[in-house]
């Protein structure tokens, strides 16, 4: 009598600790305030309508999906609590999050010491290298856009450029990740200029540049405000030579503030940017399409680049959780890594053992800025 | 020759915003002894205000001046509901008080704006004008003479208007000033409406060339800040010379040294005068007044 009072107790124990056997726990750590918020509101967007669909599609393998967010503020410390909550008090079989490296950086050691898989929508390359067997990304890296911008530059002959760069992480990684690959290109870099932040003002750096001899094109890692003032300085001053935006301002809002002066401006961007232009027969062109047309129908705001982040990072991992069978890190992890020729809204994937982003230079389309809308350069 | 015009007028641009900011600060430390760090939350309102005002079809002239009212408004809500009741807290407390309403406000924009960046179109057009071969934005020249303009505004508001002269015998010695009737809580109240109006109109103004979104305040605080102290905090005068000033040092040092140290050439200058002069550029006149 007492052991089967013992028995019991136990087996209610363990349905307390696996709360429901039918369902598969997803988390997620996103920066839905603050100042990365123009990340995170949109991934946390996607992630919410794509849980929907998927169960009322009848789950993953019959499992209904449960979606446990945390909101980390842009902090990195606030997001590395959240990642031990997920982990100790959720847990949950995988995780999708980090809206930005700094994140991402702070809770990829909490999820490689409980082996859970986790996904980051962050850009840069230190995430993925050095390999971490448990952390995967989505987005492409700073690293890929500088060289689609050198392909670009290489194509029309052009080889010394000057770069202005935004003093913020992803200016100054971005500024790096350049210098670091341009040798492979051939290009030469004969000016450098930072800007901070905050300024409103880049008129100095813009002339110093131009006053450089040999400057045959100006390049400029940024986000946020400073790309669109660069843009509009470039134009206040006439100065008359290419200019190279990053894919961290491949929104239309960026077209917006920086107005006519964008005219000519080239970027790196994805195909989700300019899903009207792209062909019938783009092997991107349903699910971009797809994804847009989903997501302004249901939030009424236009789509961005780092929602596609989250959709793509979502399906890679309902995929993997359905081929591997069950939530178990290892068999999922493993899945995850066998994801081959998988097509998405930033690009196609080919993950593998040795490279956990699987995206290669095809991921961004170089487009150019014409009459006030997109257009599409190959 | 034509580089160093640009850095001039650029300098010059981003100082009298610098200038604008630095001024408002001076306008409530004046009537009330504190630094109140809400004051680049001015500015974001303002220029903030005008945009959804003139998204939403009001026209620009008209969006503007709404954005102003409003903002003093805030202002003046600001003085009447954190600071006045804390009168008699210590001046420290006061601060505090001033940013946790700067947070408070930027939360509050974050909801009822977006967390977006924004700008309208400037006033006159976006074509450069070229002086000696430097390109100047005609909107530059908005701001150079708008702030000049607000700043002789007010100096003829405190030397030749009973009201103005009576904020400043409130700054001066609050309690001789009740002695000849001055309704001293009522000049408090009218420093936090004029500042925040200070602050609104600047942000009107640089909108156009610096674009603005929920979070510009802090940064531009900081900034007007250092304007203030460099120029001696309560001076004018020399919130004007400081705004300046900080902004010509900016544009020099990332035109020809480099722009990397810009921001660290500003203020080794800022930390160089304070320690030979630590009342400020305009110190002595303080002392004399005192």
């Amino acid at each position: 009598m007492r052991l089967k009072s013992t028995l019991a107790v136990s087996a209610l124990a363990m349905m307390a600790a696996n709360p429901a056997a039918a369902e598969i726990r997803l988390g997620a750590v996103l920066s839905v305030t603050g100042p990365a918020s123009f990340l995170g509101d949109p991934e946390l967007k996607t992630l919410e309508m794509l849980v929907e669909e998927v169960n009322a599609q009848g789950g993953i393998n019959g499992e209904e999906v449960v979606l446990i967010h945390y909101d980390d503020g842009g902090d990195a410390n606030r997001a590395r609590t959240f990642a031990t909550r997920l982990v100790e008090d959720d847990e949950v079989a995988a995780v999708i999050g980090g809206s930005t490296t700094g994140v991402t950086m702070a809770v990829a050691p909490v999820f490689e010491a409980n082996e859970i898989p986790f996904i980051s929508l962050a850009g840069a390359v230190v995430i993925i290298n050095p390999l971490n067997p448990w952390v995967f990304k989505t987005p492409h890296t700073d690293r890929m856009a500088c060289e689609s911008i050198f392909t670009d530059l290489t194509a029309r002959g052009l080889s010394s450029i000057g770069m202005i760069s935004g003093q913020g992480g992803f200016g100054t990684s971005m500024r790096e990740q350049c210098i670091d690959v341009a040798g492979e290109y051939g290009i030469e870099i004969v000016a450098d200029e930072t800007y901070g932040p905050r300024d409103s003002d880049m008129t100095p750096q813009l002339t110093s540049i131009a006053a450089t001899d040999g400057v045959e094109a100006v390049v400029n890692a940024g986000f946020g405000q400073g790309p669109a003032i660069v843009t509009r300085n470039f134009a206040q001053l006439g100065i008359d030579l290419p200019l190279y935006q990053s894919h961290g301002v491949a929104s239309d809002a960026f077209i917006e503030l920086a107005g006519d002066a964008a005219e000519g401006v080239r970027l790196p961007g994805t195909a989700l940017l300019v899903a009207d232009l792209l062909a019938e027969d783009d092997p991107q062109h349903a699910v971009v399409t797809a994804y847009r047309a989903a997501y302004e129908d249901r939030f009424e705001e236009p789509v961005s680049t780092f929602g596609g982040y989250a959709h793509d990072a979502f399906w890679i991992m309902a995929q993997a959780i359905e081929s591997a069978g069950s939530t178990d890190g290892a068999a999922v992890r493993d899945a995850i890594e066998a994801t081959t020729g998988w097509v998405g809204v930033t690009g196609e994937f080919n993950m593998s053992p040795d490279d956990h982003m699987g995206l290669d230079l095809s991921a961004f389309r170089m487009l150019e800025i014409v009459d006030g809308g997109w257009s599409i350069i190959d | 020759m034509y580089e160093f015009l640009q850095f001039v007028s650029s300098g010059m641009t981003v100082g009298a915003v610098y200038a604008l900011v630095a001024l408002g600060f001076t306008l409530i430390y004046n009537a009330s002894d504190v630094v109140n760090f809400a004051q680049g939350e001015f500015v974001m309102l303002g220029g903030m205000t005008t945009v959804f005002l003139y998204d939403a079809g009001t026209p620009l002239w008209l969006a503007a001046v709404l954005a102003v009212m409003i903002t003093a408004t805030v202002g003046v809500l600001l003085n009447k509901l954190a600071v006045e009741p804390a009168r008699g807290a210590s001046v420290v407390s006061l601060i505090i008080i001033t940013i946790g309403a700067s947070i408070f406000l930027r939360g509050v924009a974050q909801i009822v704006f977006d967390k977006q960046i924004h700008r309208f179109p400037a006033f006159t057009g976006e074509d450069p004008i070229t002086v000696a071969g430097a390109a100047i934005l005609p909107q530059s020249l908005w701001v150079l003479m708008g702030g000049a303009a607000i700043f002789g505004v007010l100096y003829l508001f405190f030397t030749r208007s009973v009201i103005g002269k009576a904020v400043l015998a409130t700054a001066n010695n609050r309690l001789a000033a009740k002695l000849v009737g001055i309704n001293t809580t009522a000049m408090m109240t009218l420093s936090f409406g004029l500042s925040a109006a200070v602050g609104a109109l600047a942000g009107v103004l640089a909108t156009p060339i610096t674009l603005t979104s929920y979070d510009v305040g802090g940064g531009l605080a900081l900034k007007g800040f250092a304007a203030a102290m460099l120029g001696s905090m309560g001076v004018p005068a020399g919130a004007l010379v400081g705004g300046l000033l900080l902004g010509l040092i900016e544009a020099m040092t990332a035109g020809y040294i480099s722009s990397d140290y810009k921001d660290a050439a500003a203020f080794i200058v800022i930390l160089t005068v304070l320690f030979v002069m630590p009342r400020g550029l305009f110190g002595r006149a303080v002392a004399e007044r005192v």
